[in-house]
Formats: C-alpha cells, sequence, structure tokens
C-alpha cells in the first residue's frame, strides 16, 4: 500500500496563530487576524455593525488558538471583561461601533486609572446615536479622546487600509503592553468593510508583559520605574494587589488626597505623552514643495490623496499629511509643517473635530478650510479639489 | 375569547396603526404580531420601540408603518423609555391637563431584552409603571446578521456561536426570561406565539386590564436567520409550541395557567429538523447526544410548568 499523504491532519494548534501569506481580506477580519497574530487569545464584544465581522471571525479563530471568544451581554460587559482578562494575564481585546464605544467609555476610564493593557477597536458609522448604522463615519474622533470622564491620555491609531488595519493592531498590541494602558484602533466603516490584499508575514511579535522582580511582599504594585510604568503582578503570579478606580498610591491602596491624585493623573499622562516619538507615525505625500497641505486620516486620507494628485495636475503645489496615530495629537511635526505652507486643508468625515487640533498646532496663523461630511458616504477627490482651490483664493 | 372573526374585525377598525409597506423580511412574524396586539387595544396606544428588525424595517425614512405616537429609543432602553412617557402622562393627568386613558406599549426583540436591555427593564418592572411590554423572540441577532442571543437555544447555529467539527453550534443554554420577569412579582406575565393569535389577542386583552407592569413574550420566526422558507414562520412556531419547547401560558398574580396544551406531545426533533440553524446536529453523534439533551431539557421544563399550574391552581 502506498503511503498516505500526512496533509489532512490538522495543524497544530500553534501554527494557527500566524496566517502566513497573502490574503484577500476586509478591514474587521484583519484587526481579528492581527489581534490574533499579536497573542491576544480574549476577545468580549456585543454585536454592532459595522463591527460584525471582527467578533465573528474571533468566534470562529480563537478556539482554533486555544483562545476565548466570549459574546457578553452589552459593551459595558464586554470592556469590563477585557480589563478582567487583562489582569488574568493574557492579552485582551474588544471591538464596538458608535453606540457601543459610548457605552464602553467608563470602563476605558478604569482600564486607563488600573493601567490594563488592552486594545479597543471602534469601527466608525454615521452618528450621533444609532445614526447610520451601515454607513461610514468619522465622528468618534474627540470622543476617543475625552469620551471617559476626567483628564488622562490615551494612544489611538487610525488605518487607511485593510493591511494597515493589520499592521496597526499587532502595534497596538505592543503599546498596550508599553504603557500598560488601553490603546485605541479609531477605524471606520469603509476600511472595515473593504476587501484589499493582504500580507501576513511569517513572524510577528508578542509584545512581553513586564513583570514585577521584586519578590511577593516587597513589590509595591503600583511603583513606577523610570519610564513611568510600573510592572503588572497578573492573578495567579503569587503577588498581593489591589485593583482599584479609585486614586491611589503606589502601594494600590485608595488615598483620598489632593496631592495622591495630582501625583497619579499627571504620572498616567506623562508615562504616554513623554515617549510620544516613539509611536507619532504619520505619511507624508508630495509634502516637499507643497503650498496647500491637505490633513486627514483613516479612509478620508485616501480620496484626500486623490484631491491632491488632482491639484497638481492643475499645476496647484499641494501635498497630504496622512495621521496614523491620531492621539497624542502631532502638534510639534503639523506647526513646522504649517510654517512651510500657504494654506491648510482638513478632510474628514465629522463637522470639524481633528479640524480643531490642526487649528490649534498650527497657532491659527495660516488660512484653513474644511471638507467635512456628517456621514453616510465618502468625500469625492473633486471636493477635496475644491477646498484646495478656496483656500488658495482665501489666501491670495 | 375573540373568535377569528373578531379578530378580523378589528384588523378592519384598528389595522392601521400598524400598515403594510414596511420591509421587514417576507415570511417574518413581527407585523403579525404587533398587529394582533395594537388591534387588540381599544384606548389610544403610545409605542416605544427598541433598536432592532422592527424599528429599522418600519421607518425608512421618509415612510413609517406606524399611525400611533411612536418613539424609537437606544438598543438597551425601550422600558426606560416607556416608563419616562408613562410617567409624564400621570403627571399631566394630575395635573388634570389630560382625561383619556392612554396605553403604554414596548416593542423589543429578544436582543434587546434578554441582554442589553435586561437591567432596564428590571428596573421599570421594579418601580411598577403602568405598561405592556412586548418581546418579539426571534432568538438571535438578526438585524446585525444573526449573532447568537442568550435567548438562542442550545446547539443553534449563529454566526458568533459557529457550528463546526469541534463545536456543535452555541454551547450554553437559552435564558428563561418569562419567569425572570415572573420573579418581579408584576400583575400579568405571560409566553405566547404567532401560531396562536387568538391566545395572543386573549393575552392582551387580560394583560391590560391590569394597572402596572405587564410583559408577553411572544415567539416570532425568522426566516432568515433560522433558515427556514419564508412561507414557515406559523408553522415553525406551531412546532415550538406542539413539541413544549414553547409553551403557552400566562402567570396572572402569581397564578400560572397553561394556556394550550397539545393532545400528542411531538418530539423535538419535528421543531429541529425544518431548521437549517439546527442540521449540522442531525449530521454527527455528538449532535444526536444533543438532541437528546434538548428532549430531556423540554421534558423536564414541560413537567415544572405543570407542577407550577397545579401548586398554584389548586387542584380543582
Amino acid at each position: 500500500m502506498a503511503d498516505k499523504p500526512i496533509a489532512h491532519q490538522p495543524p497544530r494548534v500553534a501554527d494557527k496563530r500566524i496566517l502566513t501569506g497573502v490574503h484577500f481580506m476586509n478591514g474587521d477580519e484583519a484587526i481579528a487576524e492581527g489581534a490574533i497574530a499579536a497573542g491576544c487569545t480574549f476577545f468580549a464584544a456585543y454585536p454592532i455593525t459595522p463591527q460584525s465581522e471582527i467578533a465573528e471571525r474571533m468566534a470562529r479563530r480563537l478556539p482554533q488558538v486555544g483562545g476565548v471568544f466570549i459574546q457578553m451581554e452589552d459593551e459595558l460587559g464586554a470592556m469590563a471583561a477585557v480589563i478582567g482578562a487583562a489582569w488574568g494575564g493574557v492579552k485582551a481585546m474588544t471591538a464596538t461601533s458608535g453606540p457601543g464605544f459610548s457605552l464602553m467609555m467608563e470602563n476605558i476610564g478604569l482600564a486607563i486609572m488600573t493601567e490594563t493593557p488592552c486594545v479597543v477597536v471602534d469601527v466608525q458609522r454615521g452618528a450621533p446615536s444609532t445614526g447610520l448604522p451601515t454607513l461610514v463615519g468619522q465622528g468618534d474622533m474627540m470622543q476617543a479622546r475625552w469620551g471617559s470622564h476626567g483628564h488622562y491620555e490615551i494612544v489611538a491609531l487610525s488605518p487607511a487600509s485593510p493591511q494597515e488595519a493589520f499592521d496597526l493592531t499587532v502595534k497596538a498590541f505592543a503599546l498596550a503592553e508599553r504603557f500598560r494602558a488601553p490603546v485605541l484602533i479609531m477605524t471606520d466603516e469603509v476600511v472595515g468593510h473593504m476587501y484589499e490584499r493582504v500580507e501576513i508575514p511569517g513572524e510577528v511579535p508578542m509584545a512581553p508583559r513586564r513583570k514585577p522582580e521584586a519578590p511577593p511582599g516587597e513589590f509595591p504594585p503600583y511603583q513606577p520605574e523610570e519610564d513611568l510604568v510600573p510592572p503588572m503582578a497578573c492573578a495567579g503570579d503569587g503577588y498581593r494587589i489591589h485593583v482599584t478606580g479609585l486614586t491611589h498610591d503606589e502601594r494600590g491602596y485608595p488615598a483620598m488626597d489632593p496631592e495622591a491624585h495630582d501625583k497619579l493623573v499627571r504620572r498616567l499622562c506623562e508615562k504616554i505623552t513623554r515617549f510620544r516619538d516613539e509611536f507619532t507615525w504619520w505619511e507624508e505625500s508630495m509634502t516637499e514643495d507643497a503650498e496647500v497641505l491637505v490633513v486627514s486620516y483613516g479612509i478620508s486620507a485616501r480620496v484626500a490623496l486623490g484631491g491632491v494628485e488632482l491639484a497638481r495636475e492643475r499645476g496647484i503645489k499641494a501635498g497630504l499629511f496622512r495621521l496614523i496615530t491620531i492621539w497624542p495629537f502631532p502638534d510639534e511635526i503639523l506647526r513646522r509643517l504649517a510654517e512651510r505652507v500657504g494654506g491648510i486643508v482638513v478632510v474628514e468625515i465629522n463637522l470639524g473635530q481633528i479640524y480643531r487640533e490642526v487649528e490649534r498646532a498650527s497657532g491659527g496663523r495660516i488660512p484653513m478650510r474644511g471638507v467635512f461630511h456628517a456621514g453616510g458616504r465618502i468625500h469625492t477627490p473633486e471636493e477635496v479639489l475644491a477646498g484646495i482651490e478656496e483656500v488658495l483664493r482665501c489666501r491670495s | 375569547m375573540p373568535s377569528v372573526k373578531v379578530l378580523a374585525q378589528r384588523q378592519e377598525q384598528r389595522g392601521s396603526r400598524f400598515t403594510g409597506g414596511h420591509s421587514l423580511c417576507s415570511g417574518c412574524a413581527e407585523p403579525m404580531i404587533v398587529r394582533t396586539v395594537l388591534n387588540t387595544i381599544e384606548d389610544p396606544v403610545v409605542v416605544a420601540n427598541a433598536t432592532g428588525c422592527l424599528e429599522v424595517a418600519s421607518t425608512r425614512y421618509p415612510t413609517s408603518a406606524w399611525n400611533v405616537p411612536w418613539i424609537h429609543t437606544a438598543f438597551e432602553n425601550a422600558a426606560a423609555t416607556i416608563a419616562g412617557v408613562e410617567a409624564a402622562y400621570k403627571a399631566l393627568v394630575r395635573k388634570g391637563k389630560i382625561d383619556r386613558k392612554i396605553r403604554f406599549v414596548a416593542f423589543a426583540g429578544d436582543g434587546g431584552t434578554y441582554d442589553i436591555g435586561l437591567q432596564a427593564l428590571s428596573g421599570a418592572l421594579e418601580r411598577g409603571h403602568d405598561f405592556l411590554y412586548i418581546v418579539l423572540n426571534n432568538e438571535a441577532y438578526m438585524n446585525t446578521g444573526v449573532q447568537r442571543s442568550s435567548a438562542t437555544p442550545r446547539g443553534a447555529n449563529a454566526t458568533t456561536s459557529p457550528a463546526g467539527s469541534v463545536i456543535p453550534g452555541k454551547p450554553e443554554d437559552r435564558k428563561d426570561l418569562t419567569e425572570i420577569v415572573v420573579a418581579h412579582r408584576v400583575p400579568y406575565v405571560a409566553q405566547a406565539s404567532v401560531s396562536n393569535l387568538i391566545d395572543l389577542a386573549n393575552k392582551v386583552e387580560k394583560a391590560i386590564k391590569y394597572e402596572g407592569p405587564k410583559l408577553i413574550n411572544v415567539y416570532s420566526t425568522c426566516p432568515l436567520g433560522w433558515r427556514t422558507p419564508w412561507d414557515s414562520a406559523v408553522k415553525i412556531a406551531k412546532l415550538a409550541v406542539d413539541t413544549c419547547y414553547w409553551p403557552l401560558y400566562e402567570v396572572e398574580e402569581g397564578r400560572y395557567r397553561v394556556t394550550y396544551k397539545p393532545k400528542e406531545k411531538l418530539p423535538i426533533e419535528e421543531w429541529l429538523k425544518p431548521q437549517g440553524r439546527f442540521r449540522h446536529l442531525f449530521k454527527s453523534e455528538k449532535g444526536k447526544e444533543l438532541i437528546a439533551e434538548l428532549q430531556e431539557a423540554v421534558d423536564r421544563h414541560w413537567e415544572e410548568l405543570l407542577m407550577k399550574e397545579r401548586c398554584t391552581q389548586g387542584e380543582g
């Protein structure tokens, strides 16, 4: 009897973590694959359009890699479960869209206060409220920045393609561990649902969790290291830890005094802002000689590039600045660029959120125009071109 | 007890409260349930409608299927919104600014009731607002693409509880929402089905006589999500009732009464077999074991229900 091929043996669990190769997948699926490749083994979520493809992919894929998918009763539960899982020692993620993002806000603040590494994905749709469930929006950008109560810093990344959705999800897990903080992926319905080529590499790094070196009993769980981030002991590691959303001191115990509060909140902010250069990512096209700078992000940046190309065809020196890292906002880079150009156009699917940040960063010294739409569709390159021409007119 | 003729007369009189022209799927059970409920109530009605299939498909801009005052709420708070409307009405009555009897009805799906809306529902039941809550239970999140809910039966294939070679569909048992509401000791709670519209009308009639919170959990076939033929809504729901998977009963001031006892209790397979969401169960040994377990659970719950009826109604 001839040798039987062994190709039908199911792959080992570890083999399925990274689906190395070239795929045709949408942004939602790419986010799910990016998370699994980065070592995410816990996903809790609640169904919502246009995020459901992430949940559905996770429901199928996580059991294949020994992970856990839980569909929760709502988004409050989803975000809380992610915090619990992270303290259980695993890499955890949740994903939602606007209405669910609103429900997650309190627990995102809890993750910030308890310094819990995790990744939160918002596939934005037309809003406020139920808005346009199946259509695109970018109106949650300021909610990402300030949606939870209190003062804090947050890391938010915005992909413009399924490939970038994969790549940034991997990076988001690394940043979450690096800063012991929730990291947001602010994508949108079009990137979430568009199918494109996604190349998954042979190896994907799994960011380690920073564990305490001091023995139990000598480990103050919120004593930061030089970079302001404390190591994290998780359930089962043998340490006694008090995890609380109350203001706490290095020992983790509630400290109800203004000085302790100020110290803690400042450190939670500074541990991110001081090292922002590590993860301030952007992309420039044709900016070297640009007279008009177009600033955009996510799906809008791809349309904006079309508008910039149309302008170049007409002899207008336009260039594109595509934000990849949204928060913390790259003030310094935009300020320097603004000094070189004669006008700025901001393209986004809301009525001017990142516009305000650009205006602030550029000091309000040069003419600006917003190419806005409240949601439901992406812009056309012609609309972007009109914005460019308008800002030029108002300069002359 | 209303007859078919009475139902038809009511449709003549009040059928325009929920009109045709909406975009619910062919064979969807929801419009039949909504009409039966609204037609049965004589007084003016105000409706709160949670996000879901019914809301989306009945109010596509610039049209509306509703000829009654209607308010859309978020996914999780139909009960809280109708509570607000009812409290405002009572304040107006107290001030003498309104003297008509008005009825308040909330419509929500199983996702908006069993899962995300349970807290709002429990609060409204406890506070004792005067409203009727209708659950359109189609056993999954149909509006977002057939994700499992806590009403989804064990073993069903849903997009977030996919049936595969290792896991045969949803591993968890469904939640018994009706009994959770009974535990709030509200005046009237019932289970009904699209297959028994006279029974449903009868229950609405009874419910509306009580002051306070009332809930009717109505079994609502979804041909799209259950993968059944478009003309099978009544048939499939009837099988759920005749297998005692979905018993028709009411709890009136704590007294249980089974409103329909099938002459011949059918085996659970009769209900499972015509549905695509259970097809995988018939193809593996593991699936067949699960069917046996489902049968055991149905038998146990049915016996429990009959016992509750005996205990609360007395022997005579």
